[in-house]
């Protein structure tokens, strides 16, 4: 019993990594970029969601809807000022300025709140399941659920929606699907606001399972979230949520069965296997050479 | 229908095209002729939006394009099958025609869809196929049907031949020419000059991003200056 239990925090754990992972691989597949400020709009998320709860005390069901709104705007807004410029610049310059948009967030979170934990608010009101002697906690059935509701979403809209097939066109081929009438500059920015509905999320479920939120909240699950598009091989987005449950279900087996200090350690040895054998990640294909 | 007028054109520091004009009537096929390097293909880029030219103008259906986003101009009924094809790799071919006809009402596709399966019976055997795996005869008819989607009036092709066996390369230029009598107008560009000079109404000749040489498909294909450089005698 206590393996399943360990298995399905894990698989929380998990699918909130794959909330995130999800972020990462979409707009690495359609702007070619490693968006490092991808992990703090979760903080952003969480701060949105304490400020409209506990300062505000607006009810759970605005609040969401609301950060949500917010983060969507917040990762267009970041996209169009930070990157857009950038589009023709070297990866290098890119990728410096998503490490200083990630700063800048982190620092402001730190001059409005403080450097002091907040409590997050208590918005998922699920009580526990038990079965038999398993338990399983209202929080993990609310992220597990959700997150399984919004990947099946995810993936209709990426493959039947028009949106979705000009997405996959735009991440193939830019000036080809410039040349097919789809305004690329439009279609980067709504993969940047699909991602940031992800991870208010992704904010919200980590929010509520480790209770506490500050300035750096995002920087841990965002850093092994892009470790996880990577393990699913970036640019995929069944490979990212794949990456991201395995990746959750090994960090908890290993704090439960190894050792709680070296789980990170784990998590990342068993990455640097994964890519030894399989470079381009679990699901990852080889870039396609031009004809 | 299309009138380019003395434009330039550079990449950096290269200055690719040279004080070049030239224009496309509507009904036409016109061709751009020239060796591998001598600009058609910038030109083209240029007309679609991909490329803006640092001085001269385009101007499609009296209205002036320079600056004008290339998905715009396919808005506005000017398609361009680029060279290589760039077909979605990755989407099947049915995809690929959807995002041709991205610019369409939802409503128009099916129809539209069809057009294209009957010029091209190949794609509608194959039409869940992923584009990748096609042949590359029928990678140009996709780039061809896909570009019929959006309903151009004028609809620019880049070497569609390269790269194709002669059978393929004397089918694909009749459909040029089927294209053309039932209303779109064509801007050809060739390194197969021969073939391209047979079908066109007129031609220009790109030297070094110049246009050195213009006149109809007859009067080129006669020239010696034409013959030599580009009908191997
Ligand atoms: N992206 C580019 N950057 C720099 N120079 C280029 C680029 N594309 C083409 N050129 C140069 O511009 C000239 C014209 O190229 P292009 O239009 O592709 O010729 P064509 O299509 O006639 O073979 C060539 O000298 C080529 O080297
Ligand atoms: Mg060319």
């Amino acid at each position: 019993m206590d393996f399943l239990s360990t298995l399905i925090s894990g698989l929380s754990l998990g699918s909130i990594y794959a909330l995130i992972a999800l972020g990462y691989t979409m707009v690495y597949g359609i702007a070619k970029m490693l968006n490092f400020a991808h992990g703090d709009i979760i903080m952003v998320a969480a701060f949105t969601v304490y400020v409209f709860a506990t300062v505000l005390k607006l009810p759970a069901a605005a609040t969401i809807p609301l950060a949500v709104l917010f983060c969507m705007l917040l990762g267009v807004t970041i996209e169009r000022i930070a990157y857009k410029p950038l589009r023709k610049a070297p990866p290098l310059s890119v990728l410096i300025t998503a490490i200083g948009v990630s700063y800048f967030l982190q620092n402001l979170a730190l001059l409005i709140f403080g450097s002091n934990q907040k409590s997050f608010p208590k918005i998922i009101n699920i009580p526990a399941l038990k079965l038999g002697q398993l338990t399983i906690k209202g929080e993990s059935i609310a992220t597990l659920s959700v997150s399984i509701v919004i990947m099946l979403a995810l993936t209709l809209f990426i493959s039947r929606s028009k949106m979705g097939k000009a997405m996959r066109a735009v991440s193939e081929d830019k000036e080809a699907a410039e040349l097919m009438g789809i305004n690329v500059n439009q279609t980067i920015s709504v993969t940047f606001a699909i991602g940031s509905a992800l991870a208010v999320a992704a904010g919200v479920f980590y929010g509520a399972t480790y209770n506490f939120i500050g300035p750096y909240t995002g920087s841990m699950p965002g850093i092994k979230a892009f470790v996880a598009a990577v393990f699913g091989g970036i640019g995929s987005i069944p490979g990212a949520m794949l990456g991201g449950i395995l990746l959750g279900v090994i960090e908890n087996l290993s704090k439960a069965y190894i050792s709680t200090e070296l789980s990170d350690a784990i998590v990342f040895a068993v990455l640097i296997i994964i890519l030894y054998v399989k470079p381009t990640g679990l699901l990852g294909r080889k870039t396609n050479e031009k004809v | 229908m299309l009138k380019v007028e003395n434009i330039d054109v550079y990449y950096g520091a290269i200055h690719a095209i040279r004080n070049v004009s030239f224009e496309v009537n509507e009904g036409e096929i016109v061709t751009l002729i020239g060796a591998n390097g001598a600009g058609k293909s910038t030109i083209l880029k240029t007309v679609s939006g991909i490329l803006t030219p640092k001085t001269g103008t385009v101007n499609f259906m009296d209205k002036k394009l320079n600056g004008t986003p290339s998905y715009m101009v396919t808005r506005m009924g000017l398609s361009h099958v680029p060279e290589g094809r760039r077909i979605f790799q990755q989407l099947s071919v049915e995809e690929n025609l959807e995002m041709g006809g991205f610019t369409r009402n939802k409503d128009e596709i099916p129809a539209l869809i069809e057009h294209v399966y009957d010029k091209f019976p190949r794609l509608r055997e194959r039409h869940t196929q992923i584009a990748g795996t096609l042949s590359g005869g029928e990678q140009q008819m996709l780039a061809i049907g896909r570009a019929l989607m959006s309903k151009p009036h004028l609809m620019m092709l880049d070497e569609p031949s390269m790269g194709l066996a002669p059978i393929l390369v004397e089918q694909i230029f009749e459909i040029i020419k089927e294209l053309n009598e039932s209303g779109v107008t064509i801007l050809l560009v060739e390194q197969n000059a021969n073939m391209a000079l047979k079908i066109a109404d007129r031609g220009y000749v790109l030297e070094s991003g110049k246009i050195v040489l213009s006149g109809t498909g007859a009067e080129l294909m006669a020239s010696d200056a034409v013959k030599k450089a580009y009908l191997g005698g």
